[in-house]
């Protein structure tokens, strides 16, 4: 990726916001980019969202959010990609500016998951897997991912509780959140004793559905005076790869090929290795995903990353720190929202604004969103401005 | 309503019938008209024995709407014995725990029910522990 970077984000907590609307939820989170990148006008809006015609009964929502907003007659598009669809329209934004096409883009993330009851909303969010041969069958994304960690535990012999180990990191961080859903540290007791929602994962081994809106503003480094308001963020490296939609296509459901292969696209765009980024925003939505990525990413060979939530590689002081203020287990899941959120808290520690969950010196991140069990997989690498040659 | 969508998927959903790669003679369920493992077209049908074993499992408790009478239920991944995967849920268990490895068969059961008065009742397979013999 050339010439892009991030010059303004904004985002509201992730919680269950009854009072407030899906266009009034995402506009707070635009306005706070458009403060943060001192006036620059977006000249396109992308949305990464993914249930708002099903669960708020709004399509449309490119227009719809560029109206509210106030930003007439610009261009404007809803992107969707079931959980990656954040990622996706950052992508697609980034792509926008580097093609030369668009100057500023607004890529806003934003999802409405609370005002359903529960059963509409797994009965919605199980519409992003193979609805005639999975859906129709009872499946729902916590179910792939409950036989994930059933065949995992299985086949690799890992022992009883040893996955709680990423939950409880995630919730560590999430406490130095203040826009986090949960910000308080979980014992290894309570994850112990913690109630099964679809065997063998448990209530923390699950992120929860939330509401939430976060935005990032992007440009060319060239249209921002010399002396801006904060550090830019250059987005360097981005891929996005597909797998089979139906967990039950593949010929190794264990094997996340899809993650596999965005982290070495990315990391190639960017023209960097893995382990030289300082930390990874991952999509831990349940902890075996957590597991399967950090596999996949190359931290960890098949079978063994359940270890890395043992021995302190992925804590805010290890080699490869993940979910570094929450992750989605802590700071919540909004959908489609979630991609858009990874990002902005990635700038947040690149520009050293992440507070007392600041990785020190950090330079370069990992960020990765998936759509289902990595049916899609986008991967982005984020690096500080002025520490590249 | 869908009444054309769960009509199309009949032979799949009473019959198991997929398909055959007339190229590498790959069995495909779901049927899909590219074949994966040698990229031809595969259009041949073929019906599944509709046996196989326990791939993997989870119990669901929090349902999606259109499944509440039925949780908790049981899903899995059935490794069919021609060779795909398919997910579907585990029937007639008694006292028995689902296990990876069970050995199961097809059996066609009431899928989904009814989320108002003009809703359809959706039939199809599921597998139950394999009747010994």
């Amino acid at each position: 990726m050339r010439d892009v970077v991030i010059a303004g984000i904004g985002q509201t907590p992730v919680a269950e916001h009854w009072e407030i609307s899906l266009r009034e939820l995402a506009f707070q989170a635009m306005e706070a980019a458009l403060d943060d990148a001192a006036g620059l006008r977006p000249s396109a809006l992308y949305v990464g969202n993914m249930l708002s015609a099903s669960l708020s009964h709004q399509a449309h929502l490119g227009t719809l959010l560029a109206d509210f907003a106030g930003f007439t007659s610009i261009e404007a598009a809803a992107i969707e990609a079931a959980g990656a669809s954040g990622a996706m329209a950052l992508r697609i934004g980034a792509m926008a500016v580097a093609s030369g096409q668009v100057d500023a883009v607004m890529v806003l993330g934003v999802e409405k998951l609370s005002d359903q009851v529960t059963g509409e909303v797994e009965a919605a969010l199980a519409m992003g897997t193979d609805t005639d041969y999975e859906a129709e069958q009872g499946m729902t994304g916590t179910a792939q991912a409950a036989m994930l960690a059933q065949r995992y535990l299985h086949e690799f012999e890992v022992p009883e509780h040893a996955l709680g180990g990423f939950p409880l990191t995630a919730h560590a961080n999430g406490a130095n959140n203040p826009n986090a859903m949960f910000q308080r540290a979980v014992k290894p007791e309570a994850y112990a004793k913690a109630g099964m929602v679809s065997a063998p994962l448990n209530m923390f081994d699950i992120a929860p559905n939330a509401d939430g809106a976060a935005a990032v503003l992007l440009t060319r480094p060239d249209l921002l005076p010399p002396k801006f308001a904060h550090p830019l963020v250059e987005i360097t490296g981005s891929s996005a790869v597909t797998d089979t939609l139906a967990l039950h296509d593949r010929p190794d459901p264990l094997a996340f090929n899809a993650a596999r292969l965005s982290i070495e696209r990315a990391c190639a765009d960017a023209g960097i290795m893995p382990g030289d980024a300082d930390f990874f925003e991952l999509f831990d939505a349940f902890s075996i995903y957590t597991a399967l990525s950090m596999e996949a990413a190359g931290f960890a060979e098949r079978g063994k990353g359940w270890e890395l939530a043992q021995n302190g590689f992925i804590q805010l002081d290890g080699e490869m720190p993940i979910a570094t203020l929450g992750g989605l287990k802590a700071r919540g899941f909004p959908g489609g929202a979630a991609g858009v959120y990874q990002t902005v808290e990635a700038a947040l520690q690149l520009r050293g604004q992440a507070g007392k969950g600041q990785i020190a010196g950090a330079k370069t991140a990992l960020v990765q969103s998936l759509g289902g069990p990595a049916s899609t997989a986008v991967t982005h690498v984020l690096t500080r401005l002025d520490e590249k040659s | 309503m869908d009444i054309p969508r769960h009509w199309r998927l009949k032979k799949q959903r009473y019959a198991l019938m997929g398909e055959v790669c007339g190229h590498c003679d790959a069995k495909l369920f779901p049927p899909r008209d590219i074949c994966p493992e040698c990229g031809e077209e595969a259009k041949t049908l073929f019906q599944f024995s509709g046996r196989g074993e326990v791939y993997s499992h989870t119990t669901v408790y929090d349902p999606p709407q259109g499944y509440e009478s039925q949780a908790p239920y049981t899903l899995a991944m059935v490794k069919l014995e021609e060779g795909p995967l398919v997910t579907a849920q585990l029937t007639d268990l008694g006292e028995q725990e689902a296990e990876i490895g069970m050995p199961v068969e097809m059996v066609t059961r009431l899928l989904r029910s009814a989320t108002d008065e003009r809703g359809l009742l959706v039939y199809g397979y599921k597998f139950r522990p394999a009747v010994a013999g």
